[in-house]
């Protein structure tokens, strides 16, 4: 007799925005993991039509209050590509600088305050804390000084004001950036501290064959700028997206899945930078990723925390050089001068790469808008992983397969309310 | 030694972008003694631990745009002494109220491929449209030191001390220079205050995302806008964004021509 038990997570917690995950198992095989979202769709395409360029930025800054530059800097770059703008020299690199903030703020909070507990056996951070008081105090340090970069650079944390096409309203002296130095140096140190004490977490045996997708700049460990490249291959302008990728509105579910056209699921996000820009990062952070068991590719989505680490002090270490060489700009932004046309942006989001295409009309009035936010094209990734997770410990009780399910869906650190594409789901049993 | 109980605190996210409950996150150095002084009993971004109500104080993120939505607020308010909303998605339907001034259907067809499987409201709705709200605070995001002020003073049974003058107070306690006066169009004439008078501070006009002040005077900035060379749609548009429907700024955008968003220059918008 076929025995058969559905095993469900109603709300998921450490999650920014609403999820559910479904497991269906069926004489000891999983045959089906889907992962629900709950959140309400809020239509960010649907409203952008008829807006001008001038508030894009500010706008699409509210799609997620945990990751707004990505979205502030894929319009922008989009909205310059549009009306042939380039953007160089200093006013480029406090891009880099205001995005090594968000890079540090969110990985932060996710590392120390939301994934962490999983590995050590906590419900969440605070009570971590009781035994494990410096390293929370200190991971509430480093996420303070990521802050500390939006604030100075953005005017606040969450939803920053400064960011123009062409550049920043506004742009800082050398004495409005020279705290940050300080605080940079220790959160770089605590940073590296990150990574070894991640790296001695209990893991489970996990690796996927993933194809992974990030942007690769020729000097650089990537934010705003490169080509789209894969571990199979993949190397196109980001312009040609559309061309090889595409969201299916799947059947039975209401979530959006991004997929390559040829291939099918693939990963975006920190391990995926990691695998196609390790020979970008400089050799003292090589060596501590060796130092920390981490290849130059990393297919344990579990380690993902440490390569995350890695990234924090990556960040922490180009931020400290972006301040150290900045010399202040005559004036905040270039010019910009809206005509027809389409312009696409594609920026790598703290979770993965974030892709913008805009239409203009020739007063920068915007007459269509096309937004793929990172987490929904981790999704097919996500519940791939998921049915293998829950394969390993199938005949363990159904609390332990939900705890290792809801860590292996923390891994992405899935920011469910980039809700462009989020829906509610209903389930349609047989 | 017997302990006082501490007060039990939930958070509750609707639809949102979830930085007004990050900003209690974001409260860095004081996060700790935070926690310390109440039990965090429902906060499903920050843990796994969640215990069942009733509720001492329940902070409330995102606007109603489901009709699940709407039932569920309804359980949280029944479970909660005090229900706060915070920031102008709970407050004034956020900028995902933008749909109230087209048409949903619209939306839809222009993002999914399969309309059918969509589930929402044709309107995004504040949270006092639907239940009785004990505090609203503002901001797009909030401000964390007054979300802190708000949650101490619930607790301690006062009222708190939100001040609900303009973003022009702001200015002038800070020695920022009038914009309007340098010719950029600002709303922080008729905006509540709270955020510090930040865009001026970098060379910007406010765009309103604290929402209307008490008895603001949109009318006269309206006409300053268009002396200042602004049309009746960059005027409307000012108005309809974060706060679109807060009265005062629905009032004031509605009064700038029957402009349909979602729309280019009129025209249904293309779709993807």
């Amino acid at each position: 007799m076929a025995t058969r038990k559905t095993i469900r997570v109603d709300y998921l917690a450490r999650v920014e925005g609403e999820g559910a995950l479904d497991l269906h198992i069926a004489d000891g095989k999983v045959t089906e993991a889907r992962l629900n979202i709950f959140e309400p769709p809020r239509f960010f395409e649907g409203f952008l039509p008829g807006r001008s360029y001038t508030e894009l930025p500010d706008i699409v800054a509210r799609i997620c209050g945990i990751c707004p530059i990505a979205y502030q800097m894929g319009a922008v770059h989009a909205v310059e590509n549009a009306f042939g703008v380039t953007v160089g020299g200093q006013l480029r690199a406090l891009r880099r600088l205001i995005y090594c903030g968000e890079w540090i703020e969110s990985h932060a909070l996710h590392v120390v305050m939301l994934h962490a507990p999983d590995f050590l056996g906590y419900p969440d951070a605070i009570r971590m804390a009781a035994e494990h008081g410096e390293v929370v105090k200190n991971g509430l340090f480093l996420k303070k000084t990521g802050n500390e970069i939006l604030r100075i650079l953005g005017g606040r944390e969450i939803h920053p004001v400064n960011v123009r096409a062409g550049g920043f309203y506004h742009a800082p002296t050398r004495a409005d950036l020279a705290p940050l130095a300080e605080m940079l140096k220790r959160s770089r140190d605590i940073a590296v501290d990150v990574v070894r004490w991640t790296a001695g977490f209990p893991f489970p045996d996990f690796t996927q064959d993933y194809e992974f997708v990030a942007l690769r700049h020729p000097d650089e460990y990537p934010f705003n700028e490169g080509r789209l490249v894969s571990s199979r291959g993949l190397d196109i302008d980001i312009a040609e997206y559309e061309n090889e990728f595409e969201e299916r509105h799947v059947a039975h579910s209401t979530a959006l899945h991004s997929v390559l056209k040829k291939r099918g699921a693939y990963l975006v996000g920190p391990l995926a930078r990691y695998a196609l820009n390790f020979d970008r990062l400089p050799a003292s952070i090589q060596a501590l990723a060796r130092e920390a068991g981490l290849g130059p590719v990393c297919a344990d989505p579990f380690r993902s925390i440490t390569v995350r680490g890695i990234e924090l002090v990556y960040a922490c270490e180009e931020a400290l050089r972006i301040i150290a060489d900045y010399d202040p700009p005559s004036g905040g932004s270039v010019a910009v001068e809206p005509r027809a046309g389409t312009g696409y942006g594609c920026t790598e989001a703290p979770r993965g790469i974030c892709w913008h295409r805009y239409d203009f009309e020739a007063d920068g009035v915007i007459r269509a808008a096309r937004i793929v936010p990172p987490t929904s094209q981790n999704q097919p990734s996500i519940e791939a992983d998921l049915k293998g997770v829950a394969q390993a410990l199938v005949d363990a009780p159904d609390d332990v397969i939900r705890g290792r399910c809801e860590q292996a869906i923390r891994n992405y650190d899935p920011c469910i309310s980039c809700s462009t594409h989020f829906l509610k789901l209903r389930v349609h049993r047989a | 030694m017997s302990e006082r109980r501490r007060p039990r605190l939930a958070v509750w996210k609707f639809a949102s972008c979830d930085g007004c409950q990050l900003s209690l996150l974001d409260c860095e150095d004081e996060l700790l003694d935070f926690v310390g002084a109440v039990e965090i009993a429902n906060f499903p971004e920050a843990s796994s631990a969640i215990s069942e109500g009733p509720y001492d104080l329940s902070l409330v993120e995102g606007s109603i745009t489901t009709a699940h939505d709407a039932e569920r607020i309804r359980m949280v308010r029944a479970q909660s002494k005090f229900l706060v909303t915070i920031g102008a998605c709970a407050t004034a339907g956020g900028v995902q109220a933008l749909r109230n001034f087209g048409d949903v259907k619209d939306f839809i067809a222009t993002v999914y491929a399969s309309p059918e499987y969509i589930n929402t409201l044709a309107t995004s709705t504040p949270i006092a449209a639907h239940v009785k709200v004990d505090f609203e605070l503002r901001g797009c995001p909030i401000n964390k030191l007054q979300l802190i002020e708000v949650v101490s003073a619930h607790l301690a049974g006062r009222v708190p001390q939100v001040a609900n003058h303009s973003v022009c107070i702001e200015c002038k306690r800070r020695g920022t220079v009038c914009v309007m006066m340098q010719g950029i169009p600002c709303l922080g004439p008729v905006t509540h205050a709270g955020c510090g008078a930040l865009c001026p501070s970098y060379r910007r006009g406010c765009y309103g995302c604290y929402g209307p002040m008490e008895t603001p005077n949109t009318a006269a900035l309206a006409r300053e806008w268009k002396a200042l060379g602004a049309a009746p749609r960059d005027v409307q548009r000012a108005f309809r964004s974060f706060n679109a429907v807060a009265e005062a700024f629905q009032k004031e955008g509605d009064a700038q021509g029957p402009f349909r968003e979602g729309t280019v220059h009129g025209r249904a918008a293309d779709g993807n």
